[in-house]
């Protein structure tokens, strides 16, 4: 990881070689334990020295604590695990122009994620050793937050030649897919499934046939009468429903990506009762938005899967509050305006969603439908032990990524003022609630409101 | 240009005009007899039938009609539009809906540009974008615009000052036809509240049956769909009408059938598997027709497919079928759009003075 400019870490309180710092007067939310206490936390050398509630008053902690200590006082604030989110496409290498492996560092600190999953669909594809290893290394000298990435699960996302799992794993790989698009050949993701049990990783699956995904938008009333070609459910539920039989009859680990419909998320806990070793994650606009976020034709809300219909969105809110889905990710998705500003039918998929995660997700809370802990569970703790990251908790001797943050504090997001290179963003105008007042990565802060 | 009521620099010709609103560009008579909408913006563009009261589509068809009679005593040609520029930008081919409005543009005095966008800096990767900036840039007062894409023409709109006709995009909307569909029958039927209509075919690539049943339902005639399921639009029935998939329970005691061009190139879509078999099932015949009322008639956007959808002798039969006389409609319902957009032009542009 770079630094913030001018941070030299052995000087910054926190940070590797650096003196110690105490955040004191905190609500410290702990997603895997589920609560949410009053407390502080001390850092020393990017690392958590020590947390808990004898640490929330200041004074408490000059009585206890090494002499002249820097204390940070949270005013109150809420301090949780830094977000992980896990699946972000960055574009670098070789679309640069929409987004790169910094501006998204930027974007995802000042959202309150400290650890960004890449998706290999960028040009080259990292289908290769040596191509995961060369994104870590752009990561170390350019990003603020730690990146990990997938590989591919075909060359070049050809869908036809497997990769080199076992190579492909050793250099750090943390799970295989072919991004935006699913493996389609069943045979192929049959042999995938079954091959990477061997290095413990999950394939990581697009949840639609390609076939009858060739529309533009969720078919229904409203495609109808805007005249755009429609994605039947269907599409997706098919996907999943034969991934699941080749989970099965494997023994392989598949995680749904971005599940949009009321017939997955029952598919998969279905699944689930049946001991099938399966997870899954949703996007934020799949239960905060539906499909008619599309009319008059607005291709920032035109995203892959497509937003579905009301009663798709409730059974997604549903399968987050029953633990059907086990994870929440932005899909940040970064396009420039040639590829947004064009008839719908034309324009590419996707919305930018780094700095919205949180606010969005923390609408689940405000409306009584997720504990916060349990919200943030979902973009913490329970990414984070799927993908085998020993990051999204904390404790005495965890890496002190964290975020603090005001969960009620209002603000309306301006997609021209978002830090990423590219504004798509499907919550452009929106009202939401949730703060993010200090980003903090391997004890350094990374972003800090108004700074 | 010799008579121009509004002489000025060449350069703020344009907005001199649309500054400067005079009661003598206009038909005294005819503003005096329309009940337009007053004490709001009046629409600025024509982009779908969707959102149009049946008071506003009753006016444009009433003057419609007095462009009927207008063009039927040739030689007398308005004045309306002089000076007025109007460019027909076609992202898709088409030579009637094109050269209907170009006549309408002409019978009313305005200059009439096409551009064929085909042809022209489309191909050479220029985007929509940049042709809408580019055609705003020469300062016309209307734009007519037809694109491949859903949407498209909405989206040029939000980036124009002038006024912007839809002349059909993608398989969204068609207003123009879906007017000139409901002139021709109002002239012969007397009305359109009540009426019985069907319309047939590939209900699910066409914008002429989505502005249609729009129109239709909104005057309070009964709209039918019909055509086989795979040509049928997902929850078409949301949209207020009622889907056959037999044409001889479909025209059961239909007033108007309309028919719908079936394009070729759904052959290699697996729509359905042949012409054939198509013509055999949906074509219309007299043999099929035979169910509908007495005095139903026919009519069909064109071009038209003989021997695909409609038989030769139906689409010629002068007692019944409206076809011919639909193109006729068609340029005097663009006169009266032309006519009622620049008249908002000038309108709005007064109320923001």
């Amino acid at each position: 990881m770079r630094f913030p400019p001018g941070v030299v870490p052995s000087k910054t309180p926190g940070g590797r070689g650096g003196p110690a710092v105490a955040y004191v007067n905190a609500r410290i939310v702990d997603p895997a334990a589920g609560t949410v206490a009053a407390g502080g936390m001390v850092v020393r050398d990017g690392l958590v020295a020590d947390i808990g509630a004898h640490l929330a008053k200041a004074a408490a902690l000059s009585a206890a604590g090494p002499h002249g200590m820097e204390t940070i006082d949270c005013g109150g604030k809420c301090l949780a695990p830094g977000l992980i989110d896990m699946r972000v496409q960055i574009r670098e290498p070789g679309e640069e122009h929409k987004e790169t492996i910094s501006t998204a560092s930027e974007a995802a600190a000042a959202g309150g994620v400290t650890t960004m999953v890449a998706l290999p669909n960028t040009r080259p594809v990292i289908d290769d050793a040596a191509l995961v290893e060369s994104v870590a290394r752009l990561a170390r000298e350019t990003s603020l937050v730690r990146v990990h990435t997938y590989a591919a699960v075909t060359r070049g996302l050809n869908g036809k030649e497997m990769t080199e799992f076992g190579l492909l794993a050793a250099a750090g790989a943390l799970g295989f897919t072919d991004a935006t698009h699913a493996t389609v050949d069943a045979q192929l993701m049959r042999r995938a499934l079954s091959y990477a049990k061997a290095f413990g990783l999950p394939l990581i699956q697009h949840p639609e046939e390609p076939q009858l995904a060739r529309g533009a938008m969720n078919e229904g009333e409203l495609s109808t009468r805007l005249g755009i070609p429609g994605i039947p459910a269907a599409a997706e539920i098919i996907q999943i429903e034969r991934d699941i039989r080749l989970a099965e009859l494997t023994g392989g680990r598949l995680h749904i990506a971005h599940v949009s419909t009321a017939e997955g998320v029952a598919a998969i806990r279905a699944a689930k009762r049946r001991g099938v070793r399966i997870t899954c994650d949703t996007a934020p606009h799949y239960f905060a938005l539906n499909e008619l976020a599309l009319t008059d034709y607005r291709t920032f809300a035109k995203v892959s899967p497509p937003l579905r219909g009301e009663t798709d969105r409730r059974a997604v809110v549903e399968g987050l509050a029953d633990g059907t889905i086990d994870a929440v990710a932005s899909d940040h998705s970064p396009h420039d305006q040639d590829s947004k500003r064009l008839p719908l039918a034309q324009a590419a998929f996707g919305t930018v969603g780094l700095e919205t995660l949180l606010p969005v997700l923390l609408e689940l809370v405000h409306n009584a439908s997720l504990s916060l802990p349990a919200a943030l569970a979902l973009v913490t703790s329970r990414p984070a032990a799927l993908l085998g990251l020993k990051e999204g908790r904390l404790a005495k001797g965890a890496a002190a990524d964290f975020v603090v943050f005001d969960p009620d504090a209002p603000w309306k997001v301006d997609a021209k003022k978002l830090r990423s290179k590219s504004k798509n963003s499907a919550f452009d105008g929106r009202l939401v609630q949730g703060r993010v007042h200090r980003t903090v990565a391997a004890g350094i802060p990374v972003h800090l409101e108004g700074g | 240009m010799v008579n121009n009521p509004f002489p000025g620099p060449k350069t703020g010709l344009f907005s001199a005009c649309l500054a400067t609103p005079s009661g003598r560009r206009y038909n005294a008579a005819l503003m005096s007899s329309l009940a337009l909408p007053t004490g709001r913006l009046r629409p600025r563009h024509l982009l779908g039938i969707e959102g149009l009261s049946a008071e506003e589509i009753t006016l444009l068809l009433d003057l419609s009609e007095s462009y009927v009679e207008q063009n039927r005593a040739r030689g007398a040609k308005s004045t309306l539009l002089r000076g007025r520029t109007i460019i027909n930008l076609f992202f898709e081919n088409s030579t009637r809906t094109r050269t209907s409005f170009e006549l309408a543009g002409k019978r009313l005095g305005g200059d009439v540009v096409n551009m064929a966008a085909e042809a022209s800096s489309i191909k050479k990767g220029e985007t929509l974008m940049d042709t809408a900036m580019t055609m705003n840039a020469m300062l016309p007062d209307v734009l007519i615009v037809r694109h491949p894409d859903s949407g498209a023409v909405k989206l040029l709109s939000e980036k124009v000052d002038c006024a912007v006709i839809n002349a059909g995009d993608g398989t969204h909307e068609h207003p123009t036809q879906a007017l000139l569909d409901a002139l021709a029958i109002r002239r012969h039927k007397k009305r359109l509240q009540g009426l019985l209509v069907a319309i047939c075919g590939d209900i699910l690539h066409s914008r002429v049956a989505r502005s249609n049943i729009h129109l239709l339902t909104t005057m309070g005639a009964r709209v039918r769909v019909v055509g086989p399921s795979t040509l049928m639009p997902t929850a078409i029935d949301r949209m207020g009408v009622e889907v056959f998939n037999d044409m001889r329970k479909g025209l059961e005691g239909v007033d108007i059938v309309m028919m719908l061009r079936l394009q070729t190139e759904r052959m290699q879509g697996n729509f359905v598997p042949s012409v054939r078999e198509y013509f055999r099932l949906f074509g219309l015949d007299y043999d099929k027709l035979e169910v509908a009322k007495s005095d139903a008639l026919i009519m069909h956007p064109g071009p038209m497919n003989r021997g695909v959808e409609i038989d030769s002798e139906v689409a010629d039969d002068v007692d019944r079928s409206l076809i011919r006389e639909q193109v006729e409609m068609g340029v005097a319902v663009r006169m009266a759009c032309l006519d009622l957009l620049t008249r908002n032009l000038l309108a709005n542009s007064g109320a923001a003075t």
